[in-house]
């Protein structure tokens, strides 16, 4: 059975790897001194899309990326390790969009996709660690959604049987199709970028982008449907002005402070007292610093 | 993110030699494929960022992947059991990310499935493996195994197997057995002739390296009766056809994660590869000229690692209030280490350079008859490397013994411990100046090109061309030290003694490979963007080869061929 699956991808700024310049004096992210990547658990959301694919032929990896233009990298990074293709919403009028602004505009984006049977995203975004986007588009579509899934087990019959990775353990759920599926960075990593694919689709252009190239280059991608990128507005994707960018976003940030982590206590237990150590077992979980 | 290609900008300047341009354009065909393949590139810019792009996927797999497994896959190594070969676990996700990667079968041609790349990137591809666990460059790297059966299998043969090999099915070349060691023409595995014309292998191989592969070349004796190596001949044999079991892995001392194997073979069907009778004297020739650029290109990323590890500690490790490294007598040591390395990776490409210069005229030979001057330049390139391959693999596998013992002894008493990745590199490195033929046969295969002076006028071709005005006085001295190469040649012919010619070969192959690579080391410091690093490893370079020339001129011109009784064991 080939399906039709959509994996929902941002492009953030590498929190992972941030130096003493990472912020700046207002509290907010400098986005100039943190190399721009693939969200790490989209990654791990597209490794299942691919295994999907890989067990149902002819099925379909569409990225889509709400950002600037220039989330077209995610795109074809995405491709270079087995998507087919990819979406980038991205218009004036859906900057400064939070979590409800966000999901809005990118459910009106699968909306307008149209035929679609499964949607894999990660869990969070390194940026904002929200873990709400997901969610919300599932309310959005009214379909099921399945969070923090480590593996998809199965997928036949309109329905897919999924292990979420929880606190205390795994559970197995089953739900029809099509759902949300919101995918832990726990799941298998993906699989690296192919060589041929990489000097296959290295020339893949948004429209934005295109515009930007030699009328040689041009030629080069309008003969060749495979590099052409898409890219749609608010408008293409009929969203309601009032509900995408800043008008659309109720979250207000009050204020951002810099957080030092200082070790303040420290406890002394002689390895003998077992009594003591019991308690002190019993507090951690207490204040759930264990378990 | 760890990359070991974009980590390293010394590649990048070997990738982008002017010679690359004609390499190219011989090997695209002037990228007439680009109308057959969407993955061809245009022209040769095109084709250069496909070889940056794929070799940035190699290093990234090599800095995420590989090398942090290479611990546990030299702890766990590969088991075998009834017959079959295992690898240790950390090797099967190694070899399925390179597999997913599509980096199998590289330099083979796009209408195999391969990626069509020229010998120099794959080498630098090899270069970059090896730096992250030289054990498992040996698994990725016997997908050289099918450039041989490219060259001489017939076009059936090639499409049935090439593109299995580019879709990631290993190889192996299985050569060695008990008694045909260094010594292949005494092979004795046995290939009989069927009625229906495919053959039947009998008999045991051992010390095969992945002898548990899919795809397996064979050297077999065909020829009844025969003793020496005229009566030998190539096999494929397929383990899909059954009939070859693995006795026993060797436990080794370093490369574990590589399994290497004792094979019988009970009448195993197999199919002749190429012609009869020409298996030893030219398949497994070039096999092996192949496979020795392949270690050449191991070598230099062990020298990489040991160089890497060795910087690493001492810059970090303290004694007497300060870090080693400021101390003159560890400071010098990693120096020198760099100037090897340096030396060792500037003649690693130099060579695949020339490899792939005559390769890529030997394949339009297959397609159309070559010009007399493509064919002139044909016979150029392949003489030079002919020369380099023994000089590169040589030299460059006793360097990272060397190199593997400084950081050790760099790392102190820690360095003897296993806490630190040193000693395994230590014992990695062991194998590499013994395998594909031992430093000893390299010099055999050497000394030719210093008697018939091939060396002599490739250095005259590097003395030709201009350097920047630091590097001046270096080339000076480099004149005197091919006067003193060339006059010890001198002495030591007008002996006219063939044992004492071999009694002095190493030496004298040792200067070729000090001025050579001397020169090599002023020439990239020419043509580097940034010259400070090629400098200095060229003034270290010629300080140690300029001695060591010296020390050689003075033990020639004082051990005359009388003194040759006492080096040699009558009773």
């Amino acid at each position: 059975m080939s399906l039709n699956i959509i994996v929902l991808a941002k492009q953030v700024p590498d929190t992972r790897n941030v130096g003493k310049d990472a912020m700046k004096a207002d509290g907010t992210i400098n986005r100039a001194a943190l190399p721009a990547i693939f969200n790490p658990e989209d990654l791990n959301a597209l490794e299942q899309a691919l295994r999907l694919k890989d067990q149902n032929p002819g099925s379909t990896v569409t990225i889509l990326t709400m950002g600037l233009p220039r989330a077209a990298e995610v795109i074809r990074e995405a491709i270079f390790r087995g998507a087919d293709t990819g979406i980038v919403l991205t218009d004036r009028t859906l900057g400064g969009a939070d979590t409800l602004a966000t999901s809005y505009s990118l459910a009106q984006a699968i909306r307008k996709f149209g035929n679609y049977d499964i949607i894999l995203s990660g869990r969070q975004a390194i940026d904002g660690d929200t873990a709400q986007v997901g969610p919300q588009i599932a309310e959005k579509l009214g379909i099921p959604q399945v969070t923090y899934a480590e593996e998809i087990l199965n997928l036949a019959d309109g329905f897919v049987t999924v292990k979420r990775r929880l606190e205390h353990g795994v559970e197995t759920v089953k739900s029809p199709l099509p759902c949300v599926v919101t995918v832990n960075g726990s799941a298998a990593e993906c699989r690296p970028r192919n060589a041929r694919r990489v000097m296959t689709y290295k020339r893949a252009v948004s429209p934005s982008e295109k515009a930007k190239l030699t009328p040689e280059q041009q030629a080069v991608i309008d003969a060749r449907p495979a590099l052409q990128l898409q890219e749609w507005s608010a408008a293409y994707v009929e969203a309601d002005p009032a509900q995408i960018g800043l008008p659309g976003s109720p979250t207000k940030v009050k204020a951002v402070e810099n957080v030092v982590f200082t070790a303040k206590e420290s406890l002394c237990i002689p390895a003998s007292d077992d009594a003591q150590l019991e308690q002190l077992i019993c507090d951690l979980i207490t204040n759930h610093t264990i378990g | 993110m760890a990359n070991f290609y974009t980590d390293n900008p010394d590649l990048r300047h070997h990738l982008s030699h002017p010679l690359m341009k004609k390499i190219v354009a011989l090997k695209e065909r002037d990228y007439t494929d680009a109308e057959k393949f969407d993955y061809a590139p245009v022209d040769f810019d095109d084709a250069m960022d496909n070889y940056n792009r794929v070799l940035e996927i190699v290093g990234e797999i090599c800095g995420e992947t590989i090398a942090p497994n290479a611990e546990s896959v030299d702890h766990d190594g590969p088991t075998v059991a009834d017959g079959r070969v295992t690898y240790a676990p950390a090797t099967q996700v190694n070899l399925d990310v390179c597999r997913k990667a599509g980096l199998m079968g590289m330099a083979m041609p796009r209408r195999f499935g391969g990626l069509n790349f020229p010998i120099t990137p794959y080498i630098m591809a090899a270069d970059i493996v090896s730096r992250a666990d030289t054990g498992f460059e040996n698994l990725w790297g016997l997908q050289d195994c099918a450039e041989t059966l490219y060259e001489f299998g017939s076009d059936d043969q090639r499409a049935r197997f090439i593109p299995r090999v580019c879709a990631g099915e290993t190889m192996s070349m299985d050569l060695t057995e008990p008694d045909a060691g260094s010594d292949l023409q005494s092979v004795m595995l046995k290939a009989t002739e069927q009625p229906d014309g495919t053959w039947r292998l009998n008999g045991v191989k051992r010390f095969i390296t992945n002898g548990d592969s899919d795809i397996h070349l064979v050297l077999a004796r065909s020829e009844d009766g025969t003793k020496d190596g005229r009566g030998l001949s190539m096999f494929i044999y397929d383990k899909r056809d059954g009939g070859v079991n693995v006795r026993r892995i060797e436990n080794k001392m370093g490369i574990k994660g590589s399994p290497t194997c004792e094979l019988v073979y009970k009448n195993a069907k197999a199919e002749l590869c190429g012609n009869r009778r020409l298996g030893l004297i030219k398949y497994v020739m070039a096999l092996m000229n192949g496979a020795r650029l392949g270690i050449a290109a191991q070598s230099v990323g062990v020298s990489e690692i040991a160089y890497r590890e060795a910087l690493a500690y001492a810059k970090d490790r303290k004694q007497f209030g300060k870090a080693i490294i400021e101390f003159p007598a560890v400071a010098e040591m990693l120096s020198v280490m760099k100037a090897k390395l340096d030396a060792s990776r500037t003649l690693l490409y130099e060579t695949a350079r020339f490899v792939d210069m005559y390769k890529a005229y030997e394949d339009i030979a297959r397609e159309r008859s070559l010009t007399a001057d493509e064919r002139a330049e044909m016979k150029f390139y392949s003489r030079l490397a002919d020369a380099l391959t023994p000089l590169a693999k040589g030299l460059s596998s006793e360097y990272c013994n060397q190199n593997a013992y400084d950081c050790i002894q760099i790392h102190g008493g820690s360095g003897f411990m296993k806490d630190y990745a040193c000693e395994r590199v230590y014992r990695d490195a062991r194998i590499t100046s013994i395998y594909e033929g031992t430093t000893q046969l390299q010099v055999v295969a050497a000394i030719r090109h210093v008697t018939t002076g091939t060396y002599l006028q490739l250095i005259e071709s590097y003395d030709k061309q201009q350097v920047i005005p630091e590097a001046e006085a270096l080339k000076t001295r480099l004149q005197a030290m091919t006067a003193a190469f060339d006059k010890a040649i001198k002495t030591v012919l007008e002996a006219n003694d063939p044992a004492y010619t071999d009694f002095m070969a190493r030496r004298l192959v040792e200067m070729a490979g000090y001025i050579v690579m001397g020169y090599l080391l002023i020439l990239d410091a020419t043509r580097a963007e940034n010259p400070a690093s090629f400098l200095r490893s060229a003034n270290v370079y010629v300080n140690l080869g300029e001695a060591e020339v010296q020390k050689h001129e003075s033990f020639i011109a004082t051990v005359r061929p009388d003194q040759m009784a006492n080096y040699t064991y009558n009773d």
